[in-house]
């Protein structure tokens, strides 16, 4: 048992030495992520299974929306629309009684492919900041339509009868049954999207990202190549919405709200452009950050947005851009000590420049105040001296009868 | 006689006031260097965007083998055999020397909807990339990011970019800008060979360059043409000596 | 389908136009001239709304509460400008867009904590309470009138200030070509707080204005921040007179579409039919405009940026 245990451990070691070190890390996830149901009594029960199956999904969504964010440079602000349109064909198809596999899947696939064919052929002629408003504009029109649609739940979204049926069976009602099919669909994608960049096309869309001019100048039309690129991933997308409406069983226009393209964003950029494994543990660190920070208090967003402003400003590349400064000794325990202790430092002095700063002009407008109390003082002086000295002669005056008066009277007790 | 490569016909283009080419013809020769000469601002570079695609032009006719590419977007002037450099490098930086060739081999070498297949291992675009690299002595540097190469080296893979294009007609937008006398003598060896099997058309500043590689010289001057033709012509042209060439001819 | 109610309808439209070109114009400047994209523009309309709501509170008097609300919306505006979005120009759009959703968190939280998540409201000045006769058996609302009255004079203001003053001129110089005015020596950081001052006190303008007849809630700025994006599209980034025309059209397409649609497809389709439907088109109908629009002219109706 042991030696099998030991040669099976060998093994593996032995495969992921021939990864690259990307893969390895997601080879590592996928690992964990199998051993889940297992461990899963042990630590919570289902509702460990339940997080596991919500950071594979939009894992997956988080995957397609590297390829356009990564590879494709281009920043979309709508991608949520697309698991809203995967969620809602398989909900709407749901309640007409056609939730089987062969039905869902498929319609969930072409309808995102065409939203985003008809939106992506639109906004891919656009660029920059454009594009971004492009995509948000049009992610919410999903949302509103979605709302509108009265017959399938408007606002208050849609009950699934029962999850997809496949092959007639209720096989994905079992918890674990379901966590490995997402599984498998997330090692799918992640294989495909995988050869998908390292492909004759995904050279060219990354060409594209690097120098647009160069790649037109030796022959290629970027826009055929970043609509089918909006195009696919789009469609990645909609198989995560159509997981996501079978694991809630549920669809609601709240699936496609912008802020929901937010997070995917954030999950993108949390776990590091450039990578494929980046993408899977930004989704991770969101959630699980979701997860904790909720608990903590209600108003959890409030500390997640200075979180993500830190991030943006000091933490470029993300998770794996840790991962692979650490690996290449670019970054130690030592230095992020250094560089804390700098960060302190860089704040003491700027705030003892500010203090500096600020008592300056504090103390210039005090010596002109000063300088006017002066003035007024040496007016009102010359103007009360003749009076101050009646008055003082006087005072002397009265003290001087005073003391005779108390010597007298002093003198006079005495004799009494 | 040969049907010119490239014809141009009353080319012309202005920024608002200025008139950046203005009325240009010019005719260019299969198997010819044609090297284009003129002083700063002469409308040299705006002639080769005009050309490869980069600018629309307000009028006249560019004719690339007699076929009329006066409104055609760049990529298709490309697949026609167009080829250019650029006088700012424009390279793909996070991608290897090797990548950056292999990428203008893809572009002639059917589609690129493909989307399984890894492109790296793809011989029918390595092995042409690395002859182009070679040519211009880059083969050390074939998996060199493209970014961390030197000046002169980015100006050589740019050429090499060009070649493995495998064009009809070469537009060198001014190859030695920026280069040291070592890196200029080596261009001008590397254009000397290329030029034996290609039509080129050369923009540039540096004299030695082109009295070296030029079979015939075309000076421009504000936006026109003042003289074509041999470089012992041109050299000779009393208006071309007042307008540009000065002494130093 | 009535005529008063179209009538009416028309001046929702032109209302909410006027909303929108506030908020859009400081939003299309910024965008223009700092090439930095906003995503907490909308926050700063929702702030507008609740600094009116609070100084009225304190006051006592509406008009006070709107007032104030105008150099408290700025000064917030700086705020955030010294604080985050400072050291975002030089980012890239990613990372913009990033950080400031994650501002539009933190504000959006932010104003639940302190005011508390129930919807507010504020009455209408007394002055301006009441409604005045449009035509025959309609009367429109005076406050209504007011704010398109405002809207237009603070429009055509900002088309004085941009046009006629140096400041302007620097302004239309920085959306043409940032880079080129810096160079040509102008104090870019001082620039580029005016105008982003500026936008902040014009969203918070708008907000202040509507909180009288909306209910002042968190996360009211949200949807506006997309309407005002919809509008630049469609006017061009970096143009006032773009802003203008745009938001006009949008306030007014999305206000009948949104009364009229149901109604329009039953004169050709059945009324079931009509009744799914047409919701549904209405609340697409200004993303359509922006599509065609794009479709024609990717870069807008009035782009502020020359291209050779």
């Amino acid at each position: 048992m042991r030696e099998a245990l030991r040669s099976s451990i060998d093994t593996a070691v032995a495969v992921l030495r021939t990864l690259a070190f990307g893969q390895r890390v997601a080879a590592c996830l996928f690992a964990l992520l199998a051993l889940l149901p297992l461990l899963s009594p042990m630590l919570g029960g289902s509702y460990l299974l339940l997080i596991g199956e919500r950071v594979m999904i939009y894992a997956i969504a988080a995957l397609s929306l590297e390829l356009l964010i990564g590879v494709g440079g281009l920043v979309s602000f709508g991608h949520a629309a697309f698991l809203g349109v995967g969620a809602y064909a398989t909900g709407m198809l749901a309640s007409h009684g056609l939730g089987t596999l062969s039905v869902a899947l498929p319609a969930a696939l072409i309808a995102s492919a065409l939203f985003a064919l008809a939106t992506g052929a639109i906004a891919v002629r656009t660029r920059g900041v454009y594009f971004i408003m492009i995509t948000l504009a049009f992610g919410q029109m999903a949302f509103f339509v979605a709302t509108s649609l009265a017959p399938y739940g408007g606002d208050d979204g849609l009950t699934l009868p029962t999850r997809t049926l496949v092959l007639g069976t209720r096989v994905l009602k079992n918890e674990t049954a379901f966590f490995y099919a997402i599984l498998a669909m997330l090692a799918v994608t992640y294989l495909l999207v995988g050869r998908l960049v390292a492909s004759r096309f995904g050279r060219v869309l990354r060409g594209l990202t690097d120098n647009e001019m160069r790649m037109q100048a030796i022959g290629f039309t970027p826009y055929a190549y970043r609509v089918t690129a909006y195009v696919i991933a789009g469609s990645i997308c909609g198989l995560a919405g159509f997981l996501l409406a079978n694991q809630t069983e549920f669809v609601s226009p709240a699936y496609m709200h912008w802020q929901r393209s937010g997070e995917l964003i954030v999950m993108v950029l949390l776990g590091g452009t450039g990578t494929l494994h980046g993408p899977i543990l930004g989704a991770a660190a969101f959630l699980m950050l979701e997860e904790t920070l909720s608990r903590l208090t209600e108003h959890w967003k409030a500390i997640l947005g200075p979180l993500l402003v830190l991030v943006v400003l000091f933490a470029k590349g993300g998770i794996a851009g840790a991962m692979e400064a650490w690996r290449q000794r670019k970054l130690t325990f030592a230095q992020l000590l250094a560089a804390a202790d700098g960060l302190a430092r860089t704040m003491a002095a700027a705030g003892v420049e500010r203090w500096r700063l600020g008592s300056t002009a504090l103390r210039g407008g005090v010596d002109r105040l000063a300088l006017l109390a002066k003035g007024a003082t040496k007016r009102a002086v010359t103007r009360w001296k003749p009076l101050q000295v009646a008055l003082g002669g006087r005072l002397v005056a009265l003290r001087q009868s005073a003391e005779r008066g108390l010597a007298l009277a002093a003198a006079r007790w005495r004799r009494r | 006689m040969n049907a010119p490569v490239l014809r141009l016909e009353r080319l012309s283009k202005s920024f608002g006031a200025l008139r950046a080419t203005d009325g240009i013809d010019l005719d260019i020769l299969p198997g010819e260097t044609h090297a284009i000469i003129g002083p700063n601002g002469a409308g040299k570079t705006t002639l080769i965007h005009q050309v490869s695609g980069v600018l629309a032009s307000d009028s006249g006719r560019i004719l690339f083998d007699g076929r009329d590419v006066t409104h055609m977007a760049m990529p298709a002037r490309a697949h026609l055999g167009l080829a250019r450099s650029f006088q700012i490098t424009h390279v793909l930086p996070r991608f290897s020397a090797l990548e950056n060739v292999a990428l203008a081999v893809q572009a002639r070498s059917g589609s690129s909807f493909h989307f399984w297949q890894p492109v790296a291992r793809e011989e029918l675009l390595n092995a042409p990339a690395l002859e182009a690299l070679a040519v211009v002595d880059l083969t050390a540097r074939a998996h060199t990011p493209a970014g961390a190469l030197s000046h002169g080296e980015k100006r050589r893979l740019e050429l090499a970019i060009a070649l493995a294009q495998a064009p009809r007609l070469l537009l060198l937008d001014e190859p030695m800008a920026g280069a040291g006398a070592q890196e200029t003598h080596r261009l001008i060896a590397t254009l000397r060979t290329v030029k034996r099997a290609t039509t080129m058309v050369l923009v540039e500043h540096d004299m030695q360059a082109v009295f070296a590689l030029a079979d015939r010289i075309s000076v421009l001057v504000e936006g026109r043409i003042l003289a074509t033709g041999t470089p012992q012509d041109v050299r000779a042209d009393p208006a071309v000596r007042a307008a540009y060439l000065g002494e130093a001819a | 389908m009535s005529t008063s109610l179209f009538v009416v309808q028309v001046f929702n439209g032109l209302q909410l136009g006027i909303l929108l070109f506030l908020v859009a114009a400081g939003l299309t400047l910024v965008f223009g001239v700092m090439d930095f994209i906003n995503l907490a523009h909308g926050v700063q309309y929702m702030l507008g709304a609740y600094l009116a709501v609070t100084f009225y509170r304190l006051t006592g008097s509406v008009f006070a509460g709107l007032l104030l609300a105008l150099p408290a919306s700025m000064a917030f505006g700086l705020l955030l400008e010294v604080l985050v979005f400072r050291h975002l120009y030089e980012r890239d759009h990613l990372e913009q867009v990033l950080a400031t959703f994650g501002v539009i968190l933190f504000l959006n939280q932010g104003v639940k904590i302190v005011w508390g998540a129930a919807p507010l409201n504020m009455g209408v000045p007394d002055v301006l309470s009441g409604s005045i006769p449009l035509m025959e058996g309609l009367r429109y609302p005076v406050y209504r009138f007011a704010i398109i009255a405002a809207g237009l004079a603070v429009a055509g203001a900002l088309y004085l200030f941009v046009a006629k003053t140096r400041v302007g001129m620097l302004v239309r110089a920085g959306a043409t070509d940032a880079a080129m005015v810096s160079a040509l020596g102008v104090d870019i950081k001082r620039l580029f707080m005016i105008v982003f001052g500026f936008g902040a006190m014009l969203a918070g303008f708008a907000g202040a204005m509507v909180a009288p007849i909306l209910s002042v809630e968190p996360g009211m700025g949200d949807q506006i921040l997309i309407l005002a994006f919809v509008v630049i599209v469609i006017g061009g980034i970096g143009s006032i007179r773009g802003a203008f025309v745009a938001a006009l059209l949008v306030g007014v397409i999305d206000t009948l579409g949104r009364s009229f649609m149901t109604d329009g497809l039953r004169l050709f389709l059945a009324p079931s039919t009509a009744r799914i439907i047409g919701p549904a088109l209405a609340s697409m109908a200004i993303y359509l405009l922006m599509a065609v629009v794009l479709a024609v002219r990717p870069a807008g109706l009035f782009p502020a940026r020359g291209r050779a």
